[in-house]
């Protein structure tokens, strides 16, 4: 049994209420913070720690804090990001909805530790509901006397707001996300100035994954080094995954970094295996962006060593024959999965949410969409596979933000491990349709 | 040619006279706003929008997004250009119940597609068409966070997931009954497993 450090009360019955929560521990790290600790030692913590983004980079929590601009007379903001759109994930969303609280006190100590006044979190539109029960839970952080003026007689105060978005993949792109907040369309930013230096309104901001901003709370408790020792290597903590897809048991599940993939889709403990007996075709490890490895590499790596779920393992071998731990969102497909159709999901997809400000992001989805389109519709040619790999190659790195990349990798992926496959569907357009998925008709019928 | 024109502005004008919030929601927009800094009340922009839609009919039309301009003086296109960005913004009339089934990836593998060709069958409409009486809209829109509980379909606030044939008929015959609109920001949503 893996340790859980966010996650280890979430089926508490009443822990999304203030006083429950707080019979469990709650709010210790903004009473640790605010009373023994200074802003620097908690920035330190964190750095010993070893967290890492838990948005998808995986950049250094504790560096991105340390860069953050400090001119005097300015305001600084912290903003959550929790717009978690990233196709194959929603830990955040079960995070907030089942301990909300824990958001918000990682709220208020990370806000103390980098001397923000006010935070906002940001939030997808869709998750509107969840929104609701974040305002609820702030409403009783004010009345606890956890936010507010003076908190705790610390002399720190803090206000949080809770921000809809409207549908926008794009807004989880950092500096979208901020352009959104101010009210206006979400197209992200030419860096530099990163937002550490001008971020909200043009002051210095750290945007941060709720899953990030959560694991705060864990890391002031315990201490950095305590943290640091849960892991593996350079993969520091427990990390929450989102599974879906044709496993036996989907959900999000919190492992200790470094658990191997296998033992992940197989055991009970976590994905319980392929549905119907079924055999494993390949994964999507990390939220869509990232590129799909077939069953045989994403159990072990090239060199025959076990794969493990942690940042390096999973990248091991590089694009070639490795993937990336991304966001969480592991999507796992059986043998029935027909991955050209799949892949076309995830290209509309990404079509459909291009900001339209970089043309060979606007463009080049685009051209995608219709080229995948035409081969599972039964009327491809022989060139579009080579015609794809060119279009893919022309988006990545031509743009303001990685979805240009983050579009153009699927595409790169399925092709190199799934060729033939392509290859079949266009020569044999009638196979397209041949394999119908088991598993939807049967659960649709309510068996 | 002018007179035209002329009428048309006067039409819009007359239109415009008569949108105002109800007084319920332009105290919660006043307190939206107040969450910025001053000067910074176009933040509020997307949560006011939201707060329109559910106000107005369920979408949003020129004559309420110029209401939205000056209820936060901001300019007209402001507004515009952020309405047509955002895909929870409706820019033409929908269904009193829009029933928006994810279909990326994760709901594909657990059959979003025969989630859709069953709404459609059921509904008598297709996907982007809204039904005779104005009760429904089938959608399909993209990945909802709902990976692990596919497939699934938002209408309003509420989230309805693991879907079956059957709960489909269920929710359907229950929002026909209620007859009601069904908004992002109703408080009374109910997520369905």
């Amino acid at each position: 049994m893996g340790r859980k450090l966010l996650l280890q009360q979430a089926t508490v019955p009443g822990i999304e209420k203030l006083e429950v929560y707080r019979q469990h521990g709650g709010y210790a790290s903004v009473e640790k913070a605010l009373k023994t600790m200074t802003q620097n030692d908690v920035v330190e913590e964190v750095k010993k720690s070893g967290l890492r983004g838990r948005g998808g980079a995986g950049f250094p929590t504790g560096m991105k804090w340390s860069f953050l601009a400090k001119p005097e007379g300015v305001a600084r903001y912290l903003v959550c990001n929790a717009d978690e759109s990233e196709p194959g994930t929603f830990k955040d969303r079960y995070l907030m909805e089942k301990t909300p609280h824990s958001l918000i006190e990682g709220m208020i100590t990370s806000s103390f530790a980098l001397g923000a006044r006010t935070s906002y979190i940001y939030i997808r539109g869709e998750y509107f509901y969840v929104s609701r029960i974040l305002e609820k839970a702030i409403e009783e952080a004010y009345a606890a006397g956890y936010l507010g003026e003076n908190i705790l007689g610390s002399g720190f105060s803090h206000d949080c707001y809770v921000q809809v978005g409207a549908g926008a993949y794009i807004c989880g792109e950092e500096t979208a996300l901020l352009e959104s907040l101010e009210g206006k369309r979400g197209n992200p930013r030419i860096k530099p100035p990163f937002p550490a230096i001008a971020g909200l309104y043009g002051c210095p901001t750290v945007v941060n994954n709720v899953e990030t901003i959560a694991a705060i709370c864990p890391i002031i408790n315990m201490g950095g080094e305590e943290y640091a020792k849960i892991g593996i290597g350079r993969s520091t903590g427990t990390k929450l995954i989102s599974a879906s897809g044709h496993i036996n048991k989907p959900g999000v599940y919190e492992i200790e970094l470094g658990l191997p993939v296998e033992e992940f889709i197989y055991s009970e403990e976590y994905c319980g295996g392929i549905i119907n007996g079924n055999q494993l075709k390949a994964v999507v490890p990390g939220g869509s962006s990232v590129p799909i490895l077939p069953a045989h590499l994403i159990l072990k790596t090239d060199k025959g060593e076990p794969r493990l779920m942690s940042y390096e393992s999973l990248s091991e071998g590089g694009f070639a024959t490795g993937s990336m731990l991304g966001s969480g969102g592991f999507i796992v497909y059986d043998e029935t999965t027909n991955i050209v159709k799949n892949l076309y999901t995830f290209v509309r997809f990404y079509h459909h949410e291009s900001c339209g400000q970089c043309s060979p992001c606007r463009e080049g989805t685009g051209w995608m969409e219709k080229i995948l389109h035409r081969i599972v519709e039964g009327h491809g040619k022989p060139s579009d596979i080579d015609l794809l790999w060119d279009v893919q190659r022309k988006i990545e790195g031509n743009t303001i933000c990685p979805l240009g990349d983050a579009a153009a990798w699927p595409v790169a992926a399925a092709i190199r491990h799934f060729r033939s496959e392509f290859e079949e569907y266009i020569n044999h357009p009638e196979r397209i349709n041949e394999v119908k998925h088991y598993y939807s008709v049967n659960q649709l019928q309510g068996a | 040619m002018s007179s035209q024109v002329q009428g048309t502005q006067t039409f819009d004008k007359a239109k415009r006279a008569k949108i105002a919030f109800s007084e319920e929601a332009m105290q919660t927009v006043q307190k939206i706003i107040k969450r910025y800094p001053e000067g910074k009340q176009k933040s509020a922009l997307l949560p006011v929008l939201h707060i329109t839609q559910a106000e107005f009919g369920g979408w949003l039309s020129p004559e309420t997004m110029d209401y939205v301009a000056s209820v936060l003086n901001i300019k007209p296109i402001e507004v515009y250009e952020v309405a047509s960005f955002y895909s929870m913004f409706n820019l033409k009339p929908v269904g009193k119940c829009l029933l928006e089934v994810c279909r990326t990836s994760s709901c594909w593998v657990r059959g979003s597609e025969d989630v859709v060709n069953y709404l459609e069958k059921k509904l008598g409409i297709k996907e982007g068409e809204t039904t005779p009486d104005g009760m429904f809209t089938i959608k399909t829109v993209e990945c909802l966070g709902s990976c692990g509980t596919a497939p699934m379909l938002q209408c309003g606030a509420s989230f309805h997931e693991n879907l079956t044939f059957e709960k489909i008929d269920t929710l359907v015959e229950k929002y026909r009954s209620e007859g009601k609109q069904r908004s992002y920001t109703d408080l009374d949503y109910k997520n369905t497993l």
